[in-house]
């Protein structure tokens, strides 16, 4: 592995013992070759998610393999770990619930939240690993205080600390992220000098549990029932129909044509119950504010004042936006400097710190 | 990946190699080694090692070497079983019923699956809390119409013995046109089968099992059987199973077998007394630890299958194997991870406890010091696993 003693070392140098947790993606790979390379005891795991009661039949046998095969060729153990049946409590249920109730909820935080970073976190520490590190772009860093900071990745484009933003001090003690210093380009320029065989392969889009071909409409439509719903317009004139009110997200624009005066028309409430979704202008469509009830919040540290300045992102790869932050009876109010679309409920919200914008402060959960 | 001492106690997974068999193998090779169907003398040395492999293999099993037919292991020796019987029955012109115990090997079930799939009428036969077969409902189930009854000899699992000679009596008296196929993979090395297995129609074997090569079986099939080939070719063994026969897997499996028959019984007392030490002493030293077979059923020498409350096995069975102990933990599925017991499913181990489950297989070559080994290192890992 001569060919990366020029990469910066990620981490301390006294020797850990670290699982590191390996999707069959070209990150986690060299999230892995990393760590051998610096000397840790290293060994690797494939999470089995999916395949639980609910499985559609769809199958990640090529990707177990691809990981599988990259431990071998970097000479550590490798474990599958099959985690369904918590996946499917912890990630699918809830997911399919949460559309059942018109909500959008992202699968891949609840999945960093109750799986990755709780299951086998608590795993890892079982059988004696001192670390679990994983592939995201990001950064754990230490704040002068001694606490531990969540940092976005130095790939900008590649960024993952909007799905790690509900991480706290007890797990950002324990979980190491070693290409979060590297940019996509050059994690797969390690894996070429590698010859691991995934370091070409393409990234993951998409929701892992949810096939390609079919999509989610698909997905949901098999463990729930979708509901046909009249389209309203602001003065509660027909605007339209919908063949499935549980899969309209407010702020969606496709799918809801013009109104009379030829401007497109934006979803700007959805009423499951009532079986109506309400559409308006793209003026109507912006909010100045979103609550985040006080359940669905989490600090990575020192929680942010009601008053504090922050930079709110509402989706893995959105844009940022100053906010400050404000108390409201049991939740959190963010107010946007300037209105933005609106923010589905159940879409994740991720606080950044306002003087050090790569610093995640928090996360909270739309209502 | 550190090396430390191992104890090697997952022969139910795989035996390693007899040196014997090793020697025996490279023998074949020795010397020029033909097709067996040619003519050429080498060809003929081929064809001779292979019958009169044939004909040991035979000898062990008590039948006339023209039932034995070698496959590809002990899965396509059950398929061959299943789908062959099936198949034959179906082109006679009539309907295949199957019955099978619930807690027969996939190879089995998955076998009578693809049955199902083509039509056959598949039916599972259930199993008390030990997992031996409930011979009542074998009764119920038998009727003229059924075309083959699979009941393993022993259960890769758990180890316990079926009463083979039980289902052999009902099936002639309910149902004497049916066949009866029993899976001998797991006995094949601790039960003699020629006289275990006498009257059964069908008997598979795999030799990886009994310290012989991996990828070489034997499907034993009976006189009065109709089998249909699954595998088209040439019309090798008796266009039983086409394909050029591997002759040093067959010479392999013959010396394993001829080692195993020399030894049966004194291996048989002396690996028994090692598991049943190995069994006291995790008990005495594990809380919470359940035998998954009640005491007084028979079970396989080598096989001690326990239940650890408050483990998870993936973590135990990792863990175990960094401190050198080599144990099981059921069936994985097709990326490696470990699936529900079907096995303990069928005898109604509580869901939870199933978690907890751990086989250790011992076998012909296991010493007084693996089995210490385990009795000190298995109870610390438990002890470490449910610390945390």
């Amino acid at each position: 592995m001569r060919s990366m003693r020029s990469m910066r070392s990620v981490h301390s140098v006294r020797p850990m013992r670290v699982l590191v947790a390996m999707s069959g993606g070209v990150d986690s790979s060299v999230a892995a070759a990393l760590l051998v390379e610096q000397g840790h005891e290293v060994v690797g795991t494939t999470l089995k998610l999916w395949g639980g009661p609910s499985d559609s039949g769809c199958c990640s046998v090529a990707d177990v393999d691809d990981a599988r095969r990259v431990a071998q060729q970097l000479g550590i153990e490798h474990h599958v770990f099959n985690l369904s049946e918590e996946f499917d409590r912890a990630v699918v249920e809830p997911y399919v619930g949460e559309h059942a109730r018109g909500r959008t909820p992202n699968p891949c935080i609840e999945c960093n939240r109750a799986i990755k970073f709780d299951r086998l976190l608590e795993r890892a520490g079982r059988l004696g690993f001192d670390r679990l590190a994983t592939g995201h772009h990001a950064r754990v860093g230490r704040a002068g205080s001694g606490e531990w900071q969540l940092r976005r990745g130095a790939d900008g484009a590649k960024d993952q600390s909007y799905v790690l933003s509900m991480l706290g001090q007890a797990a950002l003690a324990r979980v190491v992220f070693p290409v979060g210093d590297m940019t996509k380009d050059e994690v797969r320029a390690v894996a070429s000098s590698l010859h691991l065989r995934t370091a070409a392969k393409p990234d993951s889009q998409d929701v892992c549990f949810i096939g390609r071909r079919d999509g989610r409409r698909a997905f949901l439509a098999d463990r729930m029932a979708l509901h046909p719903a009249e389209v309203v317009d602001a003065a509660g004139r027909p605007a339209g129909r919908v063949d499935a009110v549980e899969l309209v997200t407010v702020g969606q624009r496709r799918g809801m044509g013009h109104g009379s005066d030829g401007a497109r028309r934006y979803v700007t409430h959805v009423d499951v119950a009532a079986r109506r979704v309400t559409v308006g202008s793209a003026a109507d469509a912006v909010r100045a504010a979103v609550v985040l009830p006080t359940a669905g919040v989490t600090w990575v540290g020192r929680p942010l004042a009601a008053g504090d300045r922050a930079v709110a992102q509402v989706s893995a790869h959105g844009r940022p936006v100053p906010c400050t932050v404000l108390h409201d009876g049991d939740g959190v109010l963010v107010r946007f400097d300037d209105p933005q679309r609106p923010v589905a409920p159940g879409q994740t919200v991720a606080l950044y710190d306002a003087e050090d914008p790569d610093a995640v402060r928090g996360a909270g959960i739309a209502a | 990946m550190r090396s430390r001492p191992t104890s090697y106690l997952d022969h139910a997974a795989t035996a390693p190699l007899r040196p014997e068999v090793a020697a025996a193998m490279a023998e074949v090779h020795a010397e020029p080694l033909g097709n067996p169907t040619g003519t050429h003398p080498p060809a003929q040395r081929a064809r001779r090692l292979l019958e009169e492999a044939r004909d040991e293999v035979a000898a062990f099993l008590g039948r006339d070497p023209g039932e034995v037919v070698f496959t590809s292991g002990g899965t396509e020796a059950a398929n061959l079983a299943v789908l062959g019987s099936v198949e034959a029955a179906v082109r006679a012109g009539g309907e295949a019923v199957v019955l099978c115990s619930a807690v027969e090997h996939p190879a089995v079930r998955e076998s009578a699956r693809a049955a199902a799939c083509a039509g056959a009428d598949c039916r599972e036969l259930p199993v008390d809390a030990a997992g031996i077969v409930d011979l009542n409902a074998l009764a119920r189930a038998l009727s003229s119409r059924v075309t083959l009854v699979a009941v393993m000899a022993a259960n890769n699992e758990t180890g316990v013995v079926q009463p083979l000679p039980d289902v052999v009596d009902a099936v002639r008296r309910r149902a004497p046109q049916a066949a009866v196929f029993t899976d001998a993979v797991q006995a094949a090395p601790w039960l003699d089968l020629a006289d275990r297995a006498a009257g059964v129609d069908l008997v598979s074997l795999s030799a990886h099992k009994l310290g012989g090569p991996v990828g070489t079986g034997v499907l034993a099939a009976g006189p009065r059987l109709a089998l249909r080939a699954r595998q088209h070719g040439g019309g090798q063994e008796r266009e039983r199973r086409s394909g050029t026969q591997d002759v040093a897997g067959a010479v392999g499996l013959a010396t394993a077998l001829r080692l195993v028959a020399a030894q049966r019984v004194s291996t048989a007392a002396r690996v028994a007394a090692r598991r049943d030490q190995l069994c006291e002493g995790l008990l005495a030293r594990i809380e919470g630890a359940h035998r998954t077979v009640p005491p007084g059923v028979a079970v396989l020498p080598g096989h001690l299958h326990l239940c650890l409350a408050g483990v998870s096995r993936e973590e135990l069975l990792v863990a175990l194997g960094r401190e050198g102990i080599c144990a099981s933990g059921g069936s994985s599925c097709a990326s490696g991870a470990l699936e529900r017991s079907h096995v303990l499913a069928a005898m109604g181990v509580e869901r939870g406890l199933a978690e907890g489950a751990v086989r250790f297989s011992l076998g012909y070559d296991t010493g007084e010091e693996d089995v210490a080994r385990a009795v000190e290192v298995v109870p610390a890992v438990v002890a470490a696993l449910r610390r945390t």
